[in-house]
């Protein structure tokens, strides 16, 4: 990069199964507020937006329409990403480092409670082919946690361990939507929706909306807060058609951590990231991409878990927030992935905070069992 | 310092209203073919595609991964663009920024459509808010006609006015190959087609159309190894000024007027009509054609028609205006905006063939869409400083 860009404000809304009272724009609203409150900045003061949102999800044509005047956009340049907000974050960045802004607000929000979520993931698959077999979010996730766990050997008990950790640790995050004190055994006796994916393996329905501000350096170093800076991004697609990928790998996820890795100058993540915050919308994929991150070998995800490094307290924890199985924001989970990363740089992640954070890593998705991946570095 | 960005190659299907033969991901594979095989390139020199369209015409959700196979995008950064009717533009200023901030050298840039396999008017309904606006807003049209009923009652301009608009565009399309609408009108026959939302008749109208159209962003470390002579983008802007249509302000679409004077003062642009040699709008009603230029600051409001009458906007005359045949001969929604990008670029790079205007040194694009949002670019031969 040119130039370094930093984050120096971050908002989220509290993450809950149905906010009855909030439209998209009340939701869009909130996070805004309070990502210009924390940078202590006024929204004249930024240049342009860049919203994520999704068609489907929102059951609206054009879905960025309806949050345009909720994120103080008018008489600015913004744009929207289609997909998860760390996706619209990397675009927001580089609105930056064009020259052609000094900031730039990126806001992303998702009401599953508004959604069908079995009908739009199935809307993912071709519909000549695939689309007829019913196929959705679950039931391809299910595939993908099956080769998996054959390929590996990775069982159901090391799966459910990340159900037990993070629904704990979402008890220590004001924002995250199901704490759960859990045992295994819980999670291995919750209903089966898609064998082996049981209730409590699988991330919940949830509202929420999440915002970041971005600043180009001169800006980001006169910033309230401690600017968090980006140290390194990457993002890659993997193939379509789930036949044309071994599912029990993610490719495209070693590629994406290999550049943002290389950016950062990150050599050995295991060592050198305090704490990691990924994409969890099922237990199985947490290994699966602490895997692809380089956490540990292929394969290992299992045995890391077990190890308890993924632990608040462990060398290496992962999702201290409770992660998407806490609260899964489709559009703005990755976003919510950046924010809490910033928390935890900045050292304001209160009770969940990872002691003398310094690097952190933050993680997001797009497309049918992890076929596009976006890893973003971020660093004091 | 910014990387500065040039346009290197641009492809197009052949636009029509029914592709049987291909489905939506090899309409797209087409355009990149052509796109890749302008700039001499491979799919292995691309460093990352951006790609959009509107999801809820073909009822394709994640487009960005479901192309993949079409795209190129198998490996690589990949992600999905959308902002409505402007999503051409969007991409294009998107193709922009990513290049300039260093990140990328070479970027596939597409925009698609497949409007044979949607319901227009009723996915773009769903635009609209659910409670204010859906009820008494349907689709395109009637919004447009609203605007254009503004604007006669405002200036005093007649519908034959807005036919003239209509004529030219279809006069030029019939120089352009990609065109979907390649057949001359004239005023008589605009003025006795069928109407449709009073005062908008269907010839006043853009078609619904099948299509993809791949633009090649380069960072200029590379430009002009690839191209001779690349399009420069000189400078981007755009306007989503509304969020409900009760709130938009009809006269001379202000989201345009804002952008342009951004993109004009960045620019320094102060005469549009002597300055710029050409220009391919995204003008979706004869009406536009009118009101619009207003807006861009090529005569005062209510004075379009006579730049009209007098020829001023055909090909030859001062300032042509959609030598391509615009969107009135061609509309794959997603796609759009970029067309315009991409004819605007074969203006400069001097291969429009037929439709090419004589030495251009500046050229300028828009889009339209959403709640009467605007994107504005301008393109230039000379390597900006």
């Amino acid at each position: 990069m040119t130039e370094r860009v930093a984050i120096v404000g971050v908002g989220q809304t509290r993450q809950e199964r149905n906010k009855v009272y909030d439209t998209f724009a009340d939701m869009v609203y909130e996070a805004t507020t309070l990502a210009l409150a924390d940078a202590g900045l006024s929204i004249d003061q930024i240049e342009n937006v860049v919203s994520a949102s999704n068609d489907f999800w929102d059951g609206r044509t054009i879905s960025s329409m309806a949050i345009n005047d909720a994120c103080g956009s008018y008489d600015k340049n913004i744009s929207c990403v289609e997909g998860d907000g760390t996706f619209a974050a990397f675009y927001g960045m580089t609105r930056i480092l064009s020259g052609a802004y000094d900031t730039t607000l990126v806001v992303a929000h998702s009401k599953g409670s508004e959604s069908v979520s079995s009908h739009i993931t199935n809307a993912m698959f071709d519909p000549l082919y695939v689309r007829a077999l019913g196929l959705d979010a679950i039931s391809s996730a299910a595939l993908q946690a099956r080769r998996y766990m054959d390929r590996y050997g990775i069982t159901e008990e090391q799966c459910a361990l990340v159900s037990v950790k993070n629904h704990g640790n979402a008890f220590r995050n004001p924002y995250a939507q199901l704490p759960l004190r859990l045992t295994v055994q819980d999670v291995l006796q919750s209903r089966k929706l898609a064998d082996p994916i049981k209730l409590l393996d699988a991330s919940p329905i949830s509202d929420g909306a999440c915002a970041i501000i971005l600043a180009r350096e001169s800006v980001a170093r006169r910033s309230a807060k401690p600017p968090v800076w980006v140290r390194g991004v990457g993002y890659c697609a993997d193939a379509y058609h789930l036949g044309d990928r071994d599912l029990a790998e993610c490719a495209a996820l070693v590629q994406a951590a290999r550049k943002a890795y290389q950016m950062a100058g990150v050599r050995d993540p295991r060592k050198e990231l305090d704490v990691v915050e990924l994409y969890d919308a099922f237990t199985y994929q947490e290994l699966l991409w602490t895997e692809g991150l380089g956490l540990c070998g292929p394969g290992e995800g299992g045995r890391l878990v077990e190890s308890g490094a993924t632990q608040l307290e462990g060398d290496i924890p992962v999702n201290p927030s409770g992660g998407l199985l806490s609260a899964h924001t489709v559009i703005a989970a990755g976003l919510v992935r950046i924010a809490e990363c910033v928390l935890q740089l900045r050292g304001e992640a209160g009770e969940r905070q990872v002691k003398g954070a310094r690097t952190a890593l933050a993680h997001g998705v797009n497309g049918p069992c992890g076929q596009s991946h976006c890893v973003w570095v971020l660093g004091l | 310092m910014p990387n500065r960005v040039a346009i290197v190659g641009t492809g197009q299907t052949h636009h029509c209203t029914r592709r049987l033969d291909v489905n939506g991901v090899e309409l797209i594979y087409e355009a990149v073919c052509r796109a890749l095989e302008d700039a001499e390139l491979k799919m292995k020199d691309i460093d990352g595609v951006i790609i959009g369209n509107m999801d809820h015409f073909e009822g394709i959700n994640y487009v960005d991964c479901w192309s993949i196979d079409g795209s190129g995008g198998f490996g690589k950064p990949t992600m999905k663009l959308t902002t409505g009717g402007t999503t051409g533009s969007t991409l294009a200023i998107g193709g922009y920024h990513m290049v300039a901030s260093g990140m990328f050298d070479k970027l596939m840039v597409i925009g698609w459509e497949k409007n044979s396999e949607s319901d227009t008017t009723g996915a773009i309904t769903t635009a609209f808010d659910p409670i204010w606006d859906r009820l008494v807003f349907a689709g395109a049209i009637s919004g447009l006609a609203v605007e254009a009923s503004v604007y006669m009652a405002t200036f005093g301009v007649t519908e034959r006015d807005a036919a003239r608009v209509t004529v030219r565009d279809r006069r030029h399309a019939c120089l352009n190959p990609y065109a979907h609408l390649r057949k001359e009108v004239t005023i008589e026959e605009v003025m006795n087609s069928p109407k449709l939302s009073d005062p908008l008749k269907l010839l006043d109208l853009c078609p619904r159309t099948d299509g993809a159209c791949a633009v090649i962003f380069a960072s200029e470390h590379v430009a002009e190894k690839i191209c001779p002579k690349p399009a420069w983008v000189l400078g981007t802007a755009n306007r989503h000024l509304y969020t409900y249509l009760g709130d938009a302000d009809l006269v001379n679409l202000p989201s345009l007027r804002r952008a342009a004077q951004e993109l004009y003062s960045k620019t320094g642009i102060r005469e549009p009509l002597k300055q710029i040699d050409v220009m391919e709008l995204y003008l979706p009603y004869s009406f536009a054609g009118l009101s619009w230029i207003e807006a861009l600051g090529l005569c005062k409001p209510g004075e379009a028609p006579r730049l009209l009458w007098d020829g001023v906007t055909d090909l030859g005359g001062e300032l042509p205006i959609n030598p391509s045949g615009g969107v009135i001969s061609c509309n794959p929604i997603g796609a759009t905006g970029l067309i315009r990008c991409a004819e605007a670029a074969l203006q400069i790079m001097g291969k429009a063939d037929k439709r090419q205007v004589p030495d251009v040194k500046i050229a300028l694009s828009t889009g339209f869409g959403g709640c009467f949002w605007s994107d504005i670019l301008l393109y230039g031969a000379k390597k900006p400083q």
